[in-house]
């Protein structure tokens, strides 16, 4: 009898253990065995293709359900929400586990939430409309009058690496950094290179991707995390599905089919 | 002093005493009860962090210089085109009856309309025309939204302003042999805005808060500069600054309102 106990116990052992081993994130998520995913509202191309997360199109999208698949969630486990940027960053509950759109890990940003490893470096890249006269030159950048996109890094690349003569104009997203180019506000503005080459492709007639800042892999580079509440215990489940997702390629492998085109574009000197 | 004069000073400084023992406690239990709420330490954190407030002040305050003077030139182009609306509304001869439903027209269309909507469409939408630099600027076109709205409310303060002055003032000026243009010049309008004074600081308080809105088409003004900050630094307080710079600026504005209109209604009884 008491055998039978023991062994009946060491099973349950043996089975609770199984179990720890096969996800990290168990407990640790809102909603027990699903796992919340944020973007944003509206969620841009190349990332989330036609704003629709649920089909995994798009780098981002298919991030996301790579991600979750490798901390031992299934497909139809993921909850998708949408949230500002404020909303993000805002004190208090969160109704999210993790929120991927292209936050830009930055030190300052760091000490309000936790940022996982880094999913994408970014370079940066420079739109301009029609006039083929602009080369892809520094001297050149300078003279031009430019528009950022406000709770992007773009904005300190803009005033301290090429410092133009004219102060910069800013907005609150894409779409009004577009309305302004076509109204020639500004000459030209700068995106990261997947969301600049989708601007010059369709939502600006005569866009024009003129050149791109190298993707530096120093403490300098654009890079993108998953954000999550500060002290969040899922990170570590996070960072480390980003390291099983880097080391078998499936994260290159993501990257090149949703971000190809970004390889063909003139560097700025 | 008498025995009524005694008991009246009496009354009165019970009075005091008990408003300020009250406003006492509600502060009392502000400052007690906030800190108890779980999430305090975090709000603070986001919304009052005293380093922030005093690293971002400075280049706040130059900020809301752009404000300034976006409200500096927008007033008087204001006034005048809110007193030719209201005139025309007032147009009294047949032949000028398509002004008449011009003015209602107008006043109708940009009353209804958010401010934000005007700011967008004027401001985006006229330099898409084709305009060339600098007349494409968003400071020309987002103050031409403003003036545009703004002008609407105050055609409508001054008309009632006009309507209330008694009808015996203008067949008195009329029996005086005073032509109707200087009837409306001389005894109507000075009488009419003098009154609508008070209604019209409350204009300017709201016109002061509104030329804000101007960042959503380019100019760094405190709020765009603000919302900078906060992505930057991923902390609200920089906002917390910005309200503060607008309350310095419009809480003696509005206490002078409350004095004309309080000096008015004491003329007035």
């Amino acid at each position: 009898m008491l055998k039978c106990l023991a062994t009946a116990s060491f099973g349950a052992m043996l089975m609770a253990s199984s179990a720890l081993a096969q996800s990290c994130a168990d407990g640790k998520t809102l909603t027990e065995g699903k796992l919340t995913i944020a973007t944003g509202n509206p969620a841009y191309y190349p990332w989330v293709i036609d704003d629709a997360p649920e089909s995994g199109e798009g780098f981002e999208a298919a991030v996301a359900y790579a991600l979750a698949k490798e901390m031992g969630f299934a497909a139809e486990d993921v909850v998708w929400t949408r949230t500002s940027f404020d909303q993000a960053i805002q004190p208090g509950e969160k109704d999210f586990d993790i929120n991927m759109q292209q936050f830009s890990i930055t030190p300052e940003r760091d000490k309000v939430v936790d940022f996982s490893a880094s999913y994408y470096t970014a370079a940066m890249a420079v739109i301009v409309r029609g006039s083929d006269a602009v080369e892809p030159d520094m001297a050149v950048l300078k003279g031009l009058k430019w528009g950022v996109v406000a709770s992007t890094t773009a904005l300190p690349m803009v005033t301290q690496t090429i410092a133009p003569d004219a102060s910069p104009l800013i907005y609150d997203d894409t779409a009004n950094v577009v309305e302004a180019m076509k109204a020639s506000q500004i000459d030209a503005a700068l995106f990261d290179l997947p969301t600049a080459l989708y601007v010059a492709a369709v939502m600006l007639e005569g866009g024009r991707v003129l050149g791109q800042f190298p993707a530096e892999e120093g403490p300098d580079a654009d890079r993108f995390g998953a954000l999550m509440t500060d002290g969040n215990p899922l990170k570590e489940c996070v960072d480390q599905a980003l390291v099983g997702l880097k080391s078998d390629g499936r994260l290159s492998a993501i990257e090149a089919k949703w971000l190809q085109q970004a390889t063909d574009v003139p560097l700025i000197k | 002093m008498n025995r009524r004069q005694a008991y009246e000073v009496g009354q009165r400084r019970r009075a005091l005493a008990i408003a300020g023992l009250s406003t006492a406690a509600v502060l009392l239990a502000i400052i007690l009860l906030v800190p108890l709420a779980p999430g305090w330490t975090q709000v603070r954190a986001s919304f009052f962090d005293g380093g922030i407030f005093i690293e971002t002040f400075p280049t706040l305050l130059r900020a809301f210089l752009v404000d300034i003077a976006i409200f500096a030139w927008s007033v008087p182009l204001i006034f005048g085109l809110g007193l030719a609306i209201a005139l025309a509304r007032g147009a009294r001869a047949p032949a000028l009856f398509p002004l008449r439903i011009f003015g209602a027209l107008y006043v109708d269309v940009f009353r209804g309309v958010p401010v934000v909507l005007v700011i967008y469409l004027v401001g985006f939408g006229v330099p898409g025309l084709g305009l060339p630099r600098p007349w494409n600027s968003p400071y020309i076109w987002g103050t031409v939204a403003l003036v545009l709205t703004y002008s609407a409310y105050i055609a409508e303060v001054l008309r009632s302003g006009i309507e209330s002055i008694h009808a015996s003032q203008r067949a008195a000026a009329i029996c005086l042999g005073l032509s109707e243009r200087d009837t409306m010049r001389y005894v109507i309008l000075p009488q009419a805005i003098r009154r609508v004074v008070p209604a019209n600081m409350n204009m300017l308080v709201a016109l002061q808060k509104d030329v804000a809105l101007l960042s959503f088409i380019g100019p760094v003004e405190i709020l765009r500069q603000a919302g900078i900050y906060k992505s930057l630094l991923a902390n609200f307080t920089p906002y917390v600054v910005a309200a503060v710079i607008f309350l310095i600026v419009t809480v003696p504005a509005t206490r002078y309102a409350d004095y004309l209109m309080n000096r008015d209604r004491n003329a007035r009884s």
